[in-house]
């Protein structure tokens, strides 16, 4: 389904990474890992056609994505380090602003719901610049429960968020790959999966646990 | 497609709502700048009505330009722009909502409150009609031109006054415009030709713009 083939970026002079191939199909995990400034928020912004690889495409379906930019935009969804959010609105005001711009038909009541399940109870009609990081880290991942866009690429999805909010996050995750999802995230922590398939790709020259 | 047009403009509109602050700056701004000259010039009737049209739009140029930093830097800042990016719709469709939402509430203030500082100037109430349309026609062309330079300088440092530099010179045809048309209708020689000009250039810049903005802001968000 998503296919990289060859991918290199460059920003400035500096060679972030280059020759990178690799396919994520349905029912499937990519993990991107490395140490800092090893270029994985680069490369998930390639990924979403964010940034223009220097050589190299990226292709979902078999057709490169700056082909089919508005097709695929509508079946993926990407959460990046910034959430998102506008501060000045609630949060089921942006959860809605969010998913409409996205192309759902999302309904007060369904938001509404989500953002219960998200553990925002009592928070949904508060200002996001009155929530904590990880209440608006919440806001921010609660369109991962209404959306319906097949692959999701997810920048350090897990930061800031407690205990419990992880759980629910990896169970998200979980259902989405079981339910024939393509995933590719970015994060420093093992991800356990119940079922589908997890890859793995380092970014990145330096050996584990050095600094 | 034309749902998300929508939901750009109920977001921004509702937005500036709770931020009323940013849309009051720039109408004070107009309103001070037209103010000054008749307490500089003094209460001379006849030099104040020659003068009003170009006053009325330098001011008017300078209230928009003003306004122009904030359109897409916050987006850009929260991360709202990167989703915008990737919605699956045209950019400029999007970009198109937002410069109008921009415009409801940047130039439909100036355009309103311009008969109230005509009174300053003595103009009659046809010229004050004639002003009234030009800004009417020349604000929504100023929004969109200016979009232009908001999206190529976004992220830059010193972004403000670069934008200055890059717009101003692109609003001269609507300001000789503009101003010409008020002029004309004063001296009698009638200002349709400068108000099909006008529209002429709003008509442009609807087409054209929200294409460069969309270029430009995919450009400035790598």
């Amino acid at each position: 389904m998503l296919d990289v083939v060859n991918l290199q970026c460059t920003r400035g002079d500096r060679r972030l990474f280059s020759g990178i191939d690799f396919t994520v199909e349905e029912g499937e995990l990519l993990h991107l890992y490395g140490h800092n400034g090893s270029g994985k928020t680069t490369l998930l912004r390639t990924l979403c056609g964010l940034v223009a690889p220097s050589q190299g495409e990226v292709r979902w379906k078999g057709e490169a994505i700056r082909n089919q930019r508005d097709e695929f935009a509508a079946e993926l969804l990407y959460l990046g380090h910034k959430n998102g959010l506008k501060d000045d609105l609630t949060g089921i005001e942006n959860l809605l602003v969010a998913c409409r711009m996205a192309g759902l038909k999302t309904k007060q009541d369904q938001a509404w719901d989500v953002l219960e399940r998200m553990g925002l109870r009592g928070h949904e009609d508060l200002p996001a610049r009155v929530l904590s990081q990880g209440q608006q880290k919440r806001v921010a991942l609660a369109r991962l429960l209404l959306s319906q866009a097949p692959l999701w690429i997810l920048d350090e999805p897990f930061v800031g968020l407690d205990v419990a909010a992880v759980a629910l996050l990896e169970n998200v995750i979980a259902g989405h790959v079981a339910n024939g999802g393509l995933v590719v995230l970015t994060t420093h922590q093992e991800v356990a999966l119940t079922s589908g398939k997890v890859k793995k790709l380092r970014l990145g020259w330096k050996e584990d646990g050095h600094v | 497609m034309f749902d998300a047009f929508r939901v750009i403009i109920a977001r921004d509109l509702l937005l500036a709502m709770r931020r009323r602050s940013d849309v009051l700056t720039t109408l004070f701004f107009f309103v001070i700048v037209v103010s000054l000259f008749p307490l500089g010039i003094g209460p001379e009737l006849d030099t104040l009505r020659l003068i009003a049209p170009g006053v009325f739009w330098v001011a008017a140029l300078l209230a928009s330009m003003l306004a122009l930093e904030k359109l897409f830097f916050v987006d850009y800042q929260d991360g709202a722009l990167e989703q915008m990016l990737l919605a699956p719709q045209p950019l400029s469709i999007l970009v198109l909502g937002k410069v109008f939402a921009h415009w409801l509430v940047t130039g439909v203030p100036l355009v309103l409150l311009s008969p109230l500082l005509g009174l300053q100037y003595d103009l009659s109430g046809d010229t004050i009609l004639t002003m009234m349309i030009t800004l009417l026609l020349g604000t929504p062309a100023l929004s969109l031109i200016g979009a232009i330079g908001a999206a190529l300088t976004l992220g830059l440092r010193g972004g403000g006054v670069l934008v200055s530099l890059l717009v101003l010179p692109l609003y001269i045809p609507v300001l000789i415009f503009g101003a010409g048309a008020v002029e004309a209708e004063v001296s009698g020689l009638g200002g349709a030709g400068h108000l099909s000009m006008l529209g002429a250039i709003l008509l442009l810049s609807i087409l054209a713009a929200p294409l460069a903005t969309a270029a430009a802001l995919r450009i400035s968000a790598e």
